[in-house]
């Protein structure tokens, strides 16, 4: 997409045999996998996957279908437990982290399948990505006690706020699963944002966008980024989104990586060309 | 303050609790004025009683999304232990009204604390388990209760199983004897007791489902992956609903044990909990307001239809039916889509 200014950032190898942004460097990644695998009976789903993503990179996972890619994703958020390898957030181990403790520790994502409340209002869907942000107990809110006036007062503007970075907030009232398409893609994205995360996993965000939606978004993305100062990785098939957005890249195919680097690097890189499009026939 | 009044959940919730107090006003009129039968006089209790069973069991399977089977087991658990407490203050506390509210906080917690247990392992779970094991506790409380010897004396409470009490000191009687149950109950229920118990039922569910609990219990419901991915603990706020669902039937069950002359364990089988079920389903899963007339209108029905005799089941099926085709029908609907404006999301409490 011509409107949008591709993004050039230098980046500098890190321990992990990987790279982060050279404005990233001097903080510790907010995500490393190390030799990370998973096997479903005898499938290796993911083998020996190594990646850095610095606090502040945009970073994209590719590769074609059934690369393992959302694999990785249930493998970061523990919806499966990795067979092999260690996952470090922000410096800590997650081995043995349930989704939810997970989801605390700073990591928030989207679906690929889009998964609302799709009988609440979208407010409401934004109110319980912020359940452990503003927390009252049960009694207080049976009893209605002042604490659950204030702590409701700030879920409302918080939740309007979030909204507003796509411009949804006067769709607040409406019911999720309601919404048209592109709207619940992007509800997805400020659910996720409420729960106020260090990183944001995003599963194909522009499946099924049309070009002038999906440049939105790109740029809502770029801008997720700058304010919030979180890091996102993202799931993507639309390669012009990838390639113009995205700072490090890392490829999938079989469930290994097959190339990392830049945007420039991945293109150029010709096991990527192979993967994607085949091998030139021989003689 | 606007916001309340066009937030169509919360203006629904009002005339909910409106619609109770008017119903309660309008009865306890038409009872002093002797305008009720006195059949219908006795129904208003058990009326009272069934909803708030209904309103309690819509919270688990309307607002929570699990279908429990038993919830008649809850309110068998209030109903004898309710009993049990009030007949033994009967010296200590001349006070009916207050007995019976003691009662019934006895009768909530011991269902809450029965929810617990049965709760801490199916709720774990994913998947229709608890349908399974409220089934089997239902049958399960039934026999207990069937072969439970309670006696009182001087020096407290005895209990005993499958064998009637003996030795009980000069003075001491037997409060609950086994597959008679409590003989000799004391009615100390009143109209205005399970008036209060439902607008304190209402308020409890209004209330949950409007809060953070309320939300991530709701959220659970309607997908349980994306809640966990927000950081919702499902097993605690799945227990959170179920145990205050188990509660508020316990509450009911003393309510109802309380307004009948003998309680025996078999009034609270199978086919109460599905009655009850059969109310939620029929007034709306999530809709209070639905419960609260579905429960109030098929519990009275049958003493309405008394007449009929035999053929009453046979006309209280087909009732059934035609509420449900009826409601079902396209064409009332867009009627009713055209008299009442259209809901803006906020589906909680439709």
């Amino acid at each position: 997409m011509s409107n949008t200014n591709k993004l050039k950032t230098k980046m500098v190898p890190v321990p992990s045999h990987s790279i982060v942004p050279e404005r990233d460097v001097d903080k510790s990644p907010i995500l490393e996998c190390r030799h990370l695998g998973i096997d479903f009976g005898g499938l290796h789903a993911v083998q020996d996957l190594n990646l850095a993503i610095g606090r502040t990179e945009i970073a994209g996972l590719i590769g074609p279908n059934g690369a393992g890619k959302t694999t990785v994703f249930n493998l970061l958020t523990k919806v499966y437990q990795p067979t092999r390898g260690t996952i470090l957030l922000d410096g800590m181990d997650t081995s043995g982290k349930t989704t939810v403790q997970i989801n605390k520790m700073g990591i928030a994502r989207t679906f690929q399948n889009i998964r609302l409340f799709d009988n609440l209002s979208v407010e409401d869907n934004v109110k319980i990505g912020l359940h452990n942000q503003n927390t009252y107990s049960m009694a207080t809110g049976v009893l209605r006690l002042p604490k659950y006036w204030r702590t409701e007062k700030k879920n409302h503007e918080r939740a309007l706020e979030l909204l507003s970075i796509f411009d949804m907030q006067d769709m607040a009232d409406m019911k999720a699963g309601s919404l048209p398409y592109g709207a619940q893609r992007r509800l997805e994205i400020v659910r996720a944002l409420a729960t106020n995360p260090k990183l944001l996993l995003l599963d194909e965000p522009a499946a099924g966008m049309n070009p002038s939606e999906t440049a939105e978004l790109m740029e809502n993305i770029v801008k997720i980024r700058d304010t919030f100062q979180i890091a996102v990785l993202l799931i993507e098939h639309d390669m012009n989104l990838v390639m113009n957005i995205c700072e490090g890249i890392c490829v999938l195919n079989f469930g290994q990586v097959i190339a990392k680097g830049t945007p420039d690097d991945i293109q150029a890189n010709p096991a990527v060309i192979e993967a994607y499009l085949g091998k030139k026939k021989e003689g | 303050m606007k916001k309340f009044l066009t937030n169509k959940s919360t203006f629904s919730n009002y005339m909910t609790y409106a619609g109770v107090v008017i119903a309660f006003i309008i009865l306890t009129i038409m009872g002093e004025a002797g305008g009720l039968s006195s059949t219908m006089k006795g129904q208003l209790v058990p009326v009272c009683a069934y909803v708030v069973m209904a309103l309690s069991l819509n919270l688990t399977v309307g607002v929570m999304g699990e279908l429990s089977l038993g919830h008649a087991g809850f309110m068998s658990v209030g109903a004898f232990s309710g009993a049990v407490v009030a007949s033994a203050l009967q010296q200590a506390i001349p006070s009916d009204g207050i007995r019976l509210v003691i009662a019934m906080v006895v009768g909530a917690i011991l269902a809450g604390l029965v929810g617990i247990v049965i709760g801490v392992p199916v709720l774990r779970l994913r998947g229709d388990y608890l349908a399974i094991v409220t089934l089997a506790f239902g049958e399960i409380i039934k026999s207990i209760v069937t072969n439970l010897y309670i006696g009182i004396d001087a020096k407290g409470l005895h209990f005993s199983f499958l064998n009637p009490l003996e030795g009980l000191e000069a003075g001491g009687r037997m409060i609950m004897n086994g597959p008679m149950g409590i003989p000799g109950n004391t009615k100390i229920s009143t109209f205005t007791a399970g008036f209060i118990l439902i607008i304190i039922t209402l308020m409890i569910i209004f209330n949950l489902v409007n809060s953070r609990s309320g939300r991530a219990i709701m959220a659970l419901r309607d997908n349980r992956i994306a809640a966990e991915s927000v950081g919702i603990n499902a097993t605690k706020y799945k227990m959170m609903g179920f145990v205050t669902s188990a509660a508020l039937a316990g509450a009911a069950g003393t309510l109802f044990g309380m307004s009948q002359n003998a309680i025996i364990a078999s009034k609270f089988d199978f086919n109460t909990s599905i009655l009850v079920l059969v109310f939620v389903v029929l007034g709306g899963l999530g809709r209070m307001w639905g419960s609260i007339i579905a429960a109030a209108a098929l519990t009275i029905l049958p003493e309405l239809l008394r007449e009929f005799s035999e053929y009453r089941m046979l006309i209280y099926a087909i009732v059934l039916i035609l509420v449900m085709l009826i409601t079902n029908n396209p064409g009332l609907k867009n009627l009713f889509g055209k008299l009442i404006p259209r809901r803006k999301g906020a589906a909680e409490n439709e």
